[in-house]
């Protein structure tokens, strides 16, 4: 179960999740494609998931009473593969296989080829439905783990996403969270330009979710988030993680032609320096 | 005549030949798999009488899911269900699921290998007066290149009540195609029934050609081989009650039996059950062949029986594609 989050405990989260981007920047030189921004803003996250608030065990990815992590958007997986090396599930050396043939870390994640991965996912807006298929059988059969889903502001534009928005609230599903990584970025440019979705949280409210809106680059509020998720009865929760894109790396942050591509080998340098002073830095604090 | 073998319908070619929906044999199965295994959920999208769905839904109110009208919501919920030990059903019209959600089911579904059935209903132009819009006749040509899927399509209410039990006891995705309106019962609760297994229902001694029939249109294959017999030309008759993964055995010693085929279909005869034959063959057997079912158009509204006579499905066009296709049997 989670632990206590003290002072030196937070500071251990902040420095995984530093070691987390690095090995991010190193997978996508490596593969020579995928996405930057999304896993760079997102790492801070998963790292608070995997490092401590899912109750889950690397060596046993298919115990029955574990949380379930969903991810709906696929294309931030190396984030996900990179949090869950370091946590245990598969050796860090294997990240270097990202998108390569033969490699079971797929381009979109395939659940079928890397135990602890929950479901496939990529094509966008299918997440939120598949997390509540889980929820709703883990409440059938009466077991206590939470359904946590990972989407982004993007795939809000999918129809799917709002069917699912209104079958979870109709079945006041509680063991459901979901986070949406507002990031405001897609791959065409800004969302507001792409698909106006502001008032978010209003808009989730009045489809009778709980919403939290946070900074989802600060881990401490993010673990008090889910904390207040869980202490509500009747409604699903939705945590609105306003997030930077391409968090840590000066270059990468907030430009949306970052979404879709990886650093060449100058650019990957110039980011691993400038989050090893990052990481001076936590070190110090 | 008909196989003696299979016990089938001895009162068939009656006037007063019994009928009933196929899909009357969906509610029935589902049903029935609901009282034997409590894993057994159902959903489905705001057309739970006409998929006959409320049999299990009125008996089993706590394992049944209304997603309102919402294909693609259905088709991800019950992967998610399915992944978590869950044996979904999803049903609703074909053109619609896995019409409209076909993304959804091959990802979250098909490529998951997750434990779902997906029941497509008001196939065919056997749903009438709906019109073209609610006509599933592209949904196997659509799901029929997914691997791993299993595609079956019973030949009657009582088949389709077998046909839903075994997918349920079965494995894996599996698509199972059900029609409206009532047909011919064809089949008794006798007559054996398994997946991957084609079954020679019209039996010859000297036959000269094999019509492979798919769903309730095996009746009208079966009425054309009787009337063919009293002109001198014997051919078997064929229930394909498994499209995918065809009984390809079987359809090899049929080959050498009778060197010419026929496939009827209520479906487009691109990409269907012809289709599917007609690969196997080539690679196979190469053997001549006719092709019953819609050709490359969509229907429209009308009754059933005005529509298979209008797109020339019926029972003396698939005599004349018989007619036709011997002409070229390399036997003649």
């Amino acid at each position: 179960m989670p632990q206590e989050l003290n002072e030196e405990k937070l500071k251990d989260l902040k420095n995984k999740a530093n070691k987390v981007r690095q090995l991010i920047i190193e997978m996508l030189v490596e593969a020579g494609s995928g996405h930057s921004g999304g896993p760079l803003g997102m790492a801070d996250i998963f790292t608070a998931f995997y490092f401590h608030i899912l109750n889950h065990d690397p060596k046993n990815p298919d115990w029955d009473d574990r949380d379930r992590l969903i991810l709906s958007n696929g294309h931030i997986c190396p984030v996900r593969y990179a949090t869950m090396a370091l946590s245990g599930y598969f050796p860090i050396k294997e990240l270097k296989t990202l998108r390569k043939i033969n490699s079971r870390l797929q381009g979109h994640p395939h659940c079928g080829s890397l135990p602890g991965l929950e479901t496939t996912s990529g094509p966008l807006g299918e997440g939120l439905s598949q997390a509540i298929g889980m929820a709703l059988a883990g409440r059938m059969d009466k077991k206590s783990y939470y359904v946590y889903c990972l989407t982004s502001d993007g795939e809000h534009e999918e129809g799917n996403t709002w069917e699912a928005v209104m079958f979870a609230a109709k079945n006041k599903l509680n063991n459901l969270i979901q986070v949406i990584d507002r990031n405001y970025i897609q791959i065409d440019g800004t969302t507001e330009s792409v698909m106006p979705l502001d008032p978010l949280k209003e808009k989730y409210e009045s489809f009778n979710w709980n919403a939290i809106e946070i900074d989802g680059n600060d881990i401490k509020s993010f673990i008090e988030a889910i904390a207040k998720a869980k202490l509500v009865p009747d409604r699903p929760t939705i945590i609105i993680a306003r997030t930077i894109p391409g968090k840590g790396v000066s270059f990468m942050e907030n430009d949306y032609h970052w979404h879709g591509k990886p650093p060449n080998k100058e650019e990957a340098a110039r980011a691993l320096n400038e989050l090893r002073v990052l990481q001076e830095k936590i070190q110090n604090e | 005549m008909l196989n003696p073998d299979l016990k089938l319908n001895p009162k068939l070619f009656e006037a007063d030949a019994e009928v009933k929906a196929t899909r009357a044999g969906y509610g029935e199965g589902l049903l029935q798999l609901g009282e034997e295994n409590p894993n057994v959920v159902a959903l489905c999208a705001d057309l739970t009488e006409s998929t006959y769905a409320h049999l299990f839904a009125q008996k089993f109110p706590e394992r049944f899911f209304q997603v309102g009208v919402a294909e693609q919501n259905m088709a991800a919920i019950a992967a998610g269900l399915a992944i978590s030990g869950k044996i979904p059903f999803i049903s609703s019209y074909a053109t619609f699921s896995p019409g409209k959600n076909w993304e959804t089911i091959r990802t979250t579904i098909i490529y998951n290998q997750a434990n779902v059935k997906i029941a497509g209903h008001h196939a065919g132009i056997m749903t009438g007066p709906d019109g073209a819009t609610h006509q599933a006749t592209e949904d196997i040509a659509s799901v029929r290149s997914w691997p791993n899927l299993k595609i079956l399509v019973p030949c009657d209410s009582i088949e389709g009540k077998k046909a839903t039990i075994a997918a349920g006891e079965t494995e894996g995705p599996i698509y199972l195609r059900f029609t409206r309106d009532k047909t011919p019962i064809i089949t008794t609760i006798d007559s054996p029934f398994e997946i991957g297994k084609i079954q020679t229902f019209w039996t010859s001694e000297k036959p000269v050609a094999t019509i492979f029939a798919m769903g309730y249109m095996l009746y009208y294959a079966l009425v054309a081989a009787k009337e063919l017999e009293t002109e001198g030309i014997q051919v078997l008759v064929v229930n394909v009650s498994t499209i995918k993964p065809l009984d390809e055995n079987a359809l090899l010693s049929l080959a050498k039996q009778t060197g010419a085929f026929v496939s009827v279909e209520d479906h487009q005869v691109a990409g269907g059950l012809g289709g599917a034959i007609a690969q196997w063959s080539t690679k196979n057997i190469p053997t001549p062949m006719e092709f019953i079912g819609l050709q490359d158009t969509f229907a429209e509204s009308g009754k059933p029986a005005e529509l298979i006579e209008k797109y020339k499905m019926g029972k003396d066009h698939i005599k004349a594609a018989v007619k036709t296709v011997i002409q070229r049997s390399a036997r003649l």
